[in-house]
């Protein structure tokens, strides 16, 4: 497809440890088109971060690319010489972090800092600087040009990561990656830097990768939606499909733990029972097997391949396989 | 900022008024008649009248503080009892040799320490890094004592680089005195700088800002120097303005063995000779040079961080 902006293709990723190999990714396989939201979606330590600090090659020095590629624009980012990566990183592709009162460096300026990353722009300071406040006044914050000259300190958790959002989309990138960037707010909050992610996804046509663990936030924001589970893909398609007709267990579980979900009163909110397995020594079959109330023997001897189901709709479970309905 | 700088200097006024006065208390509570001492067993009843009228001893002590401050305010700090000159000219005389000493100790071993822990950082469990570190150790880890008299016996006696004793003549001179002095007490603080901005460096660049700038793509050698090394560097800010004072103790001995002339050795002569008006004219200058040099380490310090500023 001509389309299609980045590509993940089986990209497995490993962390040298002294306990051995941490098979942080495994298999990883999903695109983002041009112009689309993706939503990455799974519990805390399934390889969210790995994956984006190796789309980024922001990575670890102990990270080891065992396998796969991962293309942005056809090209093969792993392959690209870190001169090369660089001029990417914050132009084609920007990034949202997850905590935004750690996300701006404390000492310098905000106008500083996004004078500084308007590095390539070969525009005079005050052009640069006029951009830096028209980028703020864009995401909301209100007299953005007095409010340049002030520090990360001075701003509240919500306005920081909106300067965080002004900071990426500054250069008009093609991919921004959202990582997690309202997990750290309270819940108006959240509404709001969703709302305004969408209208400037909108205004300046970029694709967004936005990993999440809230489902309802995915489901209100995204058009397809990938779900991981301890560093593999389990499910990924459209986000009406993903919902209404989960074809993973491990999907339907966490869709029933939601709570924008639960409809009766509960006394106990529903969880997912059992641990994420130990990704240094991972059980053969199927990863989600020990935490499946639908296990059968196949699962403990095969791994279940990510197979497609229906168009685009993607899945890896033995239940979705002809032998199950026996 | 400026308010920030004045209540750091009221606050340092403040620390200089409480050390000044502690200290002349304590001169005055050390048992002995003071004139005696210093005029010696032979003086005559009328020599030491003069005497404790001159150095107002024969008032009750709050009068005798007051005296002392109103005679500081107008920089005067009394009469050396031997040459009869002011006290305030001879510590001025010998300021300036001191000041040289220690701010040319502190500037090498700044600069060459935090390039040492900047680049050791920059390339954590390297070979050089390991050197650096086992350096690093050694350095802090040799007496300054030591490390003079080797110097003065390799750079001077055998290979005579650089001048054994005095402080020189004309600048090139003085510079040229001050190389084995300067370098003795500064060996150990290279090693302990290095140390310092390593671990804090490291700790920096493991901070999420950090990535947020890789992340857009800024060039690692300003993520380096700019957006790390500026925070890596306030702790360090600390430890060199408390750090004056410790070189003030090492520049007595330094001036001794290298026979400069400076605050150090007028202290251990009058000391000797009991020769209290210079001794007490002389700690105030050391007490008053401490204090400053905290309370510019802390300005920087609010001048490079601006969340420094609205927390004090």
């Amino acid at each position: 497809m001509t389309d299609t902006l980045l590509e993940i293709d089986r990209l497995s990723v490993d962390y040298e440890t002294a306990r051995g190999d941490l098979k942080a990714l495994r298999d990883i396989s999903f695109d983002v088109r041009k112009g689309e939201i993706v939503g990455i979606v799974g519990e805390s330590g399934c390889g969210k971060s790995t994956l984006i600090s190796s789309i980024l090659r922001l990575t670890a020095p102990n990270t080891r690319f065992r396998q796969g590629e991962v293309r942005f624009k056809g090209q093969d980012l792993l392959q690209l010489p870190e001169r090369k990566m660089r001029d990417l990183r914050g132009a084609d592709i920007s990034i949202v972090f997850q905590d935004p009162m750690q996300t701006h460096n404390p000492v310098l300026s905000i106008g500083q800092q996004m004078l500084d990353i308007q590095h390539r722009s070969k525009a005079p300071k005050a052009d640069k600087r006029a951009r830096a406040a028209q980028m703020l006044g864009a995401v909301g914050i209100p007299d953005p040009e007095a409010r340049l000259n002030q520090f990360p300190h001075e701003f509240s958790g919500g306005m920081r990561q909106r300067i965080a959002i002004a900071m990426a989309l500054m250069s008009e990138p093609d991919l921004l990656i959202a990582d997690e960037p309202t997990t750290a707010l309270d819940a108006t909050l959240e509404v709001q830097i969703i709302e305004r992610l969408q209208e400037l996804q909108q205004e300046f046509n970029c694709a967004i990768l936005f990993i999440s663990h809230h489902l309802g936030v995915i489901a209100e924001l995204c058009d397809r939606v990938v779900v991981m589970y301890a560093g593999a893909v389990v499910e990924s398609g459209e986000v009406r499909e993903i919902f209404h007709d989960p074809k993973h267990p491990y999907t339907r579980r966490l869709i029933d733990c939601d709570p924008g979900h639960i409809k009766e009163r509960a006394r106990v909110l529903p969880t997912i029972p059992g641990e994420v397995p130990d990704l240094a020594n991972l059980p053969g079959g199927c990863i989600f097997r020990d935490r499946c109330d639908q296990a059968m023997p196949r699962c403990a001897a095969e791994v279940p391949p990510l197979t497609q189901l229906k168009d685009g709709h993607h899945a890896a479970c033995w239940l979705n396989h002809k032998e199950a309905a026996e | 900022m400026l308010l920030y700088a004045t209540r750091r200097f009221g606050l340092a006024l403040l620390i200089l008024i409480v050390a000044v006065t502690v200290m002349f208390l304590m001169i005055r509570a050390v048992p002995g008649d003071p004139v005696q001492i210093m005029l010696g067993p032979r003086a005559t009843p009328e020599l030491q009248a003069r005497l404790t009228a001159e150095l107002a001893l024969d008032q009750p002590i709050w009068k005798q503080l007051l005296i002392f401050y109103g005679n500081l305010v107008q920089g005067d700090l009394g009469i050396d009892v031997f040459s009869g000159r002011s006290v305030t000219a001879i510590v001025f005389e010998q300021l300036p040799h001191t000041l040289a000493l220690i701010f040319a100790s502190i500037l090498w071993s700044a600069l060459l320490g935090i390039g040492l822990g900047a680049y050791a950082a920059a390339h954590p469990n390297t070979l050089i890094d390991r050197i650096a570190a086992a350096l690093s150790v050694s350095f802090v880890a040799a007496p300054a004592f030591v490390v003079a008299l080797l110097s003065l016996l390799i750079f001077a006696v055998h290979l005579q680089w650089f001048p054994a004793i005095g402080a020189g003549e004309g600048f090139w001179g003085r510079l040229d005195h001050l190389v084995l002095p300067a370098f003795a007490i500064g060996l150990s603080w290279v090693g302990y700088i290095a140390r310092l901005v390593r671990a804090s460096m490291l700790e920096v660049m493991g901070e999420s800002h950090i990535r947020t700038a890789r992340a857009f793509g800024i060039h690692e050698r300003r993520v380096v120097m700019v957006y790390a090394l500026r925070i890596a560097i306030l702790p360090v800010v600390t430890v060199i303005g408390v750090g004056m004072g410790f070189l003030l103790s090492s520049a007595v001995f330094a001036e001794i063995v290298f026979a400069r002339p400076g605050l150090g050795k007028l202290v251990i002569d009058s000391i000797t000779t009991r020769n209290y008006p210079i001794v007490m004219g002389s700690v105030l200058i050391s007490t008053g040079l401490f204090v400053v040099s905290t309370a510019l380490a802390d300005l920087i310090n609010a001048w490079l961080d601006p969340r420094a500023r609205t927390a004090a």
